[in-house]
């Protein structure tokens, strides 16, 4: 095999060949950005390659928590009635200066009015850039919510809403919330190269980007002028490796010092490791199956709750997140949240039970049901197979016949927004800590009209509750408001509540500064090699 | 001769508008519309939805989309991306020169090894060569990619720490995409050691993508080798008196090599399917995984004209396959 031994002693020799060079911080990272626009975006990956390294927003949330602290805005008040909020916005803090933007001012007010009113006002030149439109911002409802954005000087801007809504600080600490430089935007419009905006990014963040080759790596550069301090790596690079396991070889040889995202049935191997750590941390995440209230027989309480007693919950996490890596959920949004209580506990399980249930429900002799469930794994659903045959098990012992539908992601999203399912497979990632990000958009009644409330399940009681605690700015009420709904959330169970999942990182032990994040964002702004 | 490279060029007019056609209507037939994908379990407001897909010119009849597309075709505009927003031709020629590289790299490895095999283990028929180059060769096409790439990387790069696990080159080396193939641009950097670091990069994958090839052109170049040596010409060349390697490499071997070049031909296609798991495990930033994200996003613009312009390279490589085969074997010029 002559090639084989060429290659090989080519390779050999050039083992030895490595140049010195200074110690960039290497980051494994899944998946290519969708670009660095993140106003257009909603994955994750995107978010961590932009609004994380190339942006700041008016607040942030504090390193590993879902607290919000000043950002580009020193300070803040909030009106009595919570319809006013003026932001005093920071002074001195400098945009990026890059080979195709060099900035003449710094960061100002008329930065912050663009950023919202392009994705906003309709008429915006800048409005029609983004042809899929603003993800977050439309389904968060923003353009209702926001009534009015006024600069009162150029260091100080007051948001006026429509309703009062609690969460709203929360909001504006997400990346779609991104200040982006008005300046630049101008002088593309100018130069009619809109588009750059998502090729060439210029912001106020930590790290100043520099190239991007798709699919393969980004390169950022820390930031000399960063008003929090400059960074301590001074180079910091993705390097796009989609395979979980090849991520974990990388940082194994030594070719990144952090990967994200390790599957959890690797992280006990990972452990092993004397040269690797690994961080752990319970993420924002639910996996549950929402049960179609809509559909007979499911829209009888007893029947939903057979369904919950008939499931081995404990079993279920063990099999499809495997043990430790996931805690079993008993309400819609996990424990370090605003509101939740610990006196509710998870349904037991408890077939016989559920048998009685169902036979006082008129379904001695059972029903037919369908599971929809997706194909390929993610976060909150690891192993989707695998966890409908154990549903589809859990309820034929109780007498319910299930047929498991898998179907393509998109699709089944369409079709269990038009209802179509008795049961479906479902998650949420949780966007910025606030109890609220989890009930509306899932289980309030106007989600069951839009579709995303997959258990269209409508309680007015409920809804009214967590209608009241959106608009009420008293961390204490609001708690108590979330209580009384959980409980409710329990008792009428639309949901088979499955896992909070833990998300883990894998790094290299000579890696210094790096925290997690509950919302599963990746910040390097402090992260460095020892 | 001209007229049969006109009739098969002919040939090539219905197959382009069947890709075209195809493409269009598959990507299509996929439910769930790039608004709603991007959106995923989050709300879509039917407002904003329409909108967007107005923007987009989804909202047209389907056979009004077709024409404009051909439209945009004729004029050379494969539009642009419906995520990034880049234009599809900048974003195939960013990625296509790395499959390129990564293909060419797989062909010559497969194609001199498994020449030389085939030879061997024809000359050497039933004997433990032979037996072993057949059952390695059955083992190598049976062999799954994605297990067959991880097994290497273990081995290789974890084990020995030969070769790197992935990527086209070390981060440490910051190269000017210039031409886009790695070892073209790490030669004219400046940057000491960049070219023996890619090319220590190319090596594994190009063994994973190679292998099936390898298989195939080994038992191809085998029995074709077998026929051939089995000619009366051989044996009147071996009577000559000439010399063994001349009655192997020119009398046999380059008869017995049109059915292998057939293989070399149809091979191009396998190596371009077989770059998107290749490029998966290795994280080899070509078009394979760029055409299964664009297919997840619903990017319409870049599947449609993505495998459009891989459908056209390999409509062209059997072409110019079959325009060699006619210049090599006269009686095919004939029969079509």
């Amino acid at each position: 095999m002559p090639f084989f031994r060429n290659a090989l002693s080519i390779a050999l020799l050039a083992a030895g060949a490595c140049v010195a060079q200074a110690k960039p911080l290497v980051v494994c990272t899944e998946a290519s950005p969708d670009g660095f626009d993140i106003a257009q975006y909603t994955t994750a990956v995107t978010a961590d390659a932009s609004a994380e390294t190339l942006y700041d927003r008016l607040v942030r949330f504090t390193r590993g928590t879902t607290q919000v602290e000043p950002g580009l805005a020193e300070r803040w008040e909030i009106s009595p009635d919570g319809l006013t909020y003026t932001f005093f916005l920071r002074k001195g803090v400098k945009f990026h200066t890059t080979e195709y933007f060099k900035p003449t001012r710094e960061f100002n007010a008329d930065d912050v009015l663009w950023s919202f009113e392009r994705q906003r006002d309709a008429k915006h030149p800048w409005h029609d850039q983004a042809a899929r439109g603003f993800p977050f911002f439309e389904s968060m409802e923003f353009g209702s919510l926001i009534g009015n954005i006024e600069k009162l000087d150029p260091y100080t801007v007051r948001f006026t809403l429509t309703k009062p809504q609690a969460p709203f600080l929360a909001d504006l600490a997400m990346g779609f919330t991104s200040i982006y430089s008005a300046e630049y935007a101008d002088a593309l419009l100018k130069a009619d190269t809109l588009d750059k905006l998502n090729s060439q990014p210029v912001g106020t963040g930590p790290f100043v980007f520099q190239r991007y080759a798709k699919d393969a790596q980004i390169r950022f550069k820390a930031n000399p002028d960063y008003w929090d301090g400059v960074p301590p790596s001074e180079k910091l690079l993705f390097s796009i490796t989609p395979d979980s396991n090849v991520r974990l070889q990388q940082l194994r040889a030594g070719a990144c010092q952090i990967a994200l995202y390790p599957r959890p049935f690797d992280v006990p191997g990972l452990r092993k490791d004397d040269k690797l750590a690994v961080l752990e941390m319970d993420s924002l995440l639910t996996s549950y199956v929402g049960i179609n209230a809509a559909h007979p027989p499911l829209d009888d309480v007893r029947v939903r709750q057979a369904i919950n007693l008939a499931v081995d919950g404990k079993a279920y996490i063990d099999a499809v997140f495997g043990p430790d890596a996931a805690t079993q959920a008993v309400n819609p949004y996990p424990s370090t949240m605003l509101g939740y209580d610990d006196s509710i506990t998870p349904w037991p399980h408890d077939p016989e039970r559920a048998k009685k249930l169902l036979e006082e429900a008129g379904h001695k002799d059972g029903f037919k049901l369908t599971i929809f469930t997706r194909p390929g794994g993610g976060p909150t659903n690891p192993n989707p197979a695998l966890g409908a045959q154990m549903l589809q098990a859990d309820l034929k012992a109780v007498g319910i016949e299930a047929e498991i539908r898998v179907i393509e992601w998109g699709e089944m999203i369409k079709r269990a927004k038009a209802g179509e399912h008795d049961l479906v497979f479902m998650g949420w990632a949780g966007d910025n800590g606030d109890p609220d990000n989890f009930l509306s958009p899932n289980l309030s009644c106007a989600a069951v009209t839009s579709g995303e409330n997959y258990s269209r399940w409508c309680d007015k009681a409920f809804d009214s509750l967590i209608t009241q605690a959106r608009e009420n700015n008293d961390p204490e009420q609001r708690a108590a408001l979330y209580r009384k709904s959980l409980a409710i959330f329990h008792e009428q169970a639309p949901w088979i509540p499955q896992a909070h999942p833990r998300q883990f990182t894998a790094l290299s032990k000579d890696v210094d500064g790096f925290v997690q994040s509950p919302l599963g964002s990746n910040n390097f702004a402090k992260t460095k090699r020892k | 001769m001209l007229s049969f490279i006109v009739r098969r060029f002919g040939l090539l007019i219905p197959t382009f508008f069947g890709v075209t056609l195809l493409t269009f209507a598959l990507i299509r037939l996929i439910p769930g519309d790039p608004v709603e994908v991007m959106m995923g379990e989050r709300r879509v407001d039917p407002q904003m939805h329409a909108a967007a897909m107005h923007r987009l010119g989804l909202d047209k009849p389907l056979p009004q989309q077709y024409l404009d597309y051909i439209g945009k075709l004729a004029k050379g505009d494969l539009g642009e991306s419906l995520r990034t927003r880049e234009s599809v031709w900048h974003e195939f020629l960013t990625l296509f020169p790395a499959t390129l590289e990564l293909a060419i790299a797989a062909l010559l490895f497969a194609g001199t090894l498994g020449l030389l095999a085939g030879v061997i283990a024809a000359l050497k028929r039933g004997s433990l060569f032979d037996h072993g180059v057949m059952g390695l060769s059955l083992a190598g096409y049976s062999m799954p990619i994605f297990w067959w790439g991880l097994i290497l990387i273990m081995f290789f790069s974890v084990s020995l720490g030969w070769t790197p696990v992935s990527g086209r080159i070390d981060l440490l080396y910051d190269v000017e995409p210039v031409t886009g193939f790695m070892l073209i641009d790490t030669l004219l950097g400046d940057e000491e050691g960049a070219f023996l670091d890619a090319l220590r990069h190319l090596i594994l994958p190009a063994i994973v993508l190679g292998t099936i090839p390898l298989a195939v052109i080994a038992r191809m170049t085998r029995s074709a080798m077998l026929e051939v040596l089995r000619e009366d010409y051989v044996r009147t060349a071996k009577a000559k008196g000439l010399s063994p390697s001349r009655v192997v490499f020119i009398h046999g071997l380059r008869n017995a090599l049109i059915p292998v070049l057939t293989v070399f031909g149809l091979q191009v296609g396998t190596l371009l399917a077989g770059a998107v798991l290749t490029e998966t495990i290795f994280s080899w930033p070509g078009i394979g995984k760029w055409l299964i994200e664009s297919i997840g996003a619903r990017d319409y613009p870049v599947v449609q004209n993505g495998i459009l312009l891989i459908a056209c390279l390999v409509i062209l490589v059997n072409f110019a396959v079959d325009v060699f085969y006619g210049l090599a074997n006269p009686r095919i010029r004939h029969q079509s």
